[in-house]
């Protein structure tokens, strides 16, 4: 006999999980959605009279574990101050325990649902060159995000970009941020305590899938751009030129040794291919480069050579 | 360079040698000087008015429409004038001219900058 239906059991376990704000300045307002490692929830601030968005473990944390790496993610967040990074503004224990930090609250959409919006190829481009922003810039500073998919990045009401969800977030040993063990996932810990791959299949770099967590670096981000390039890219209804295929290759190239370098490579290459120039991931030859360069100012060649032909055709007509 | 110094120089410039051509037909080849000097007021007149028009306006179709329009006006001005046997050069003048008008249309839109700079 059955005693509750699905539904039922499903409202039991999220009030269950709801956190317990007595006595802090925050008031729940309704769940935006759940992880691996905890929930999130739309809060009211009472003190600041604004919404905020408020991570918290889900469920009961024997260890310790997931509450350090929460912790640590929010130092992360809260160290790397870019426009197109979630800011942090408050961290600390509810009064049941829990580990939470509060962040920004985006009012906006996932970016694969943003990109059905958007009917031109160079637009999705462009939207793409400003996810890469905060990722070299995480890059910079030593970080990596190892979790790159289009459910992390947001675009907001007025089309900024935010990379969300730094919970698998690693810092790199050169240049990094003065975190004490400031990685999410320890050096070497290719798996969480729960058995699962960090990362997510499809995005995840073949070395972030072998688990060699200790010697991930930047090009695995870049991997994992590339998926989301890709995804992109396979939307659109033209045909995909090949300049563009190729930096979505060197991407995904299996082989890290053979993507890009950073991030910045990449978005470089982007603006070449929107700007009609060269890119590094498709060398040309001198015939390729002059029709490229055609096509680039084909109105402007057009227009000349439509004043040529016509000022020959008079001389011809007038002197014959 | 802002796009109505852009619009006077590629107005001028193409002004120049489009007069230059009249060196082709004999019939003419005696008054090239002025038709030089005619065509290169011409050309810098339009430069101005696309140049400004380009600052306006941003739109490449709109902006070569307008060039269009103003070179064919211009050049129509030009035409209406005959030489001293009496003919007009309808034609041979008003379609570079619209031409170049269109040339300096796409140019003023595609370069240049929006603003004008005062130093």
């Amino acid at each position: 006999m059955k005693w509750l239906d699905d539904n039922a059991l499903e409202r039991l376990r999220a009030a269950a999980e709801l956190p317990d704000l007595g006595g802090t300045r925050y008031q729940v307002l309704g769940r935006l959605g759940h992880g691996g490692m905890g929930s999130v929830y739309r809060v009211a601030d009472g003190v600041l009279g604004r919404e905020v968005a408020l991570k918290v473990i889900a469920f009961p944390d024997r260890d310790g574990g997931f509450a350090d790496r929460l912790v640590r993610e929010a130092r992360i967040l809260a160290q790397l101050e870019h426009p197109g990074i979630v800011p942090v503004h408050d961290a600390g224990t509810l009064p049941d325990g829990r580990v939470f930090y509060t962040m920004k609250l985006v009012n906006g959409q996932r970016i694969d649902e943003h990109v059905q919006r958007l009917a031109a190829l160079n637009e999705k481009l462009r939207l793409f060159q400003r996810i890469c922003e905060p990722v070299a810039f995480a890059h910079a500073h030593g970080v990596l995000h190892r979790d790159l998919k289009p459910q992390n990045i947001m675009v907001g009401p007025f089309g900024e970009v935010l990379v969300m969800d730094w919970g698998l977030s690693k810092v790199i040993a050169d240049d990094a941020l003065a975190i004490p063990n400031a990685d999410s996932a320890s050096p070497g810990e290719s798996t969480t305590g729960h058995g699962a791959v960090l990362g997510t299949p499809g995005y995840m770099s073949p070395e972030q899938a072998r688990g060699e967590a200790a010697t991930l670096d930047r090009r695995s981000d870049i991997f994992s751009l590339g998926a989301i390039l890709k995804g992109l890219l396979d939307d659109v209804e033209v045909p995909i030129p090949r300049r563009l295929r190729a930096i979505a290759s060197k991407c995904l190239e299996s082989d890290r040794t053979q993507r890009y370098n950073s991030v910045e490579e990449l978005a470089q290459d982007i603006a070449n291919y929107l700007d009609g120039l060269q890119v590094k991931a498709h060398p040309e030859g001198p015939v390729a480069r002059l029709g490229r360069w055609m096509v680039k100012n084909q109105a402007w060649l057009l227009l000349i050579l439509a004043y040529l032909v016509m000022r020959t055709l008079f001389i011809v007509w007038k002197n014959r | 360079m802002n796009k109505v110094w852009l619009g006077l120089l590629i107005g001028g410039a193409l002004g120049v040698v489009d007069g230059l051509t009249a060196w082709f037909y004999p019939a003419v080849r005696s008054q090239l000087l002025g038709i030089v000097i005619g065509s290169t007021i011409k050309g810098l007149i339009a430069g101005v008015l696309i140049g400004y028009f380009a600052r306006k306006v941003k739109s490449l179709a709109l902006g070569i429409i307008f060039g269009l329009g103003v070179g064919l006006l211009l050049a129509y001005a030009v035409a209406a004038m005959p030489d001293p046997s009496g003919k007009h050069y309808y034609f041979e003048i008003m379609i570079p001219g619209g031409i170049v008008g269109m040339i300096v249309g796409y140019a003023t839109q595609r370069f240049g900058t929006g603003v004008l700079q005062t130093r």
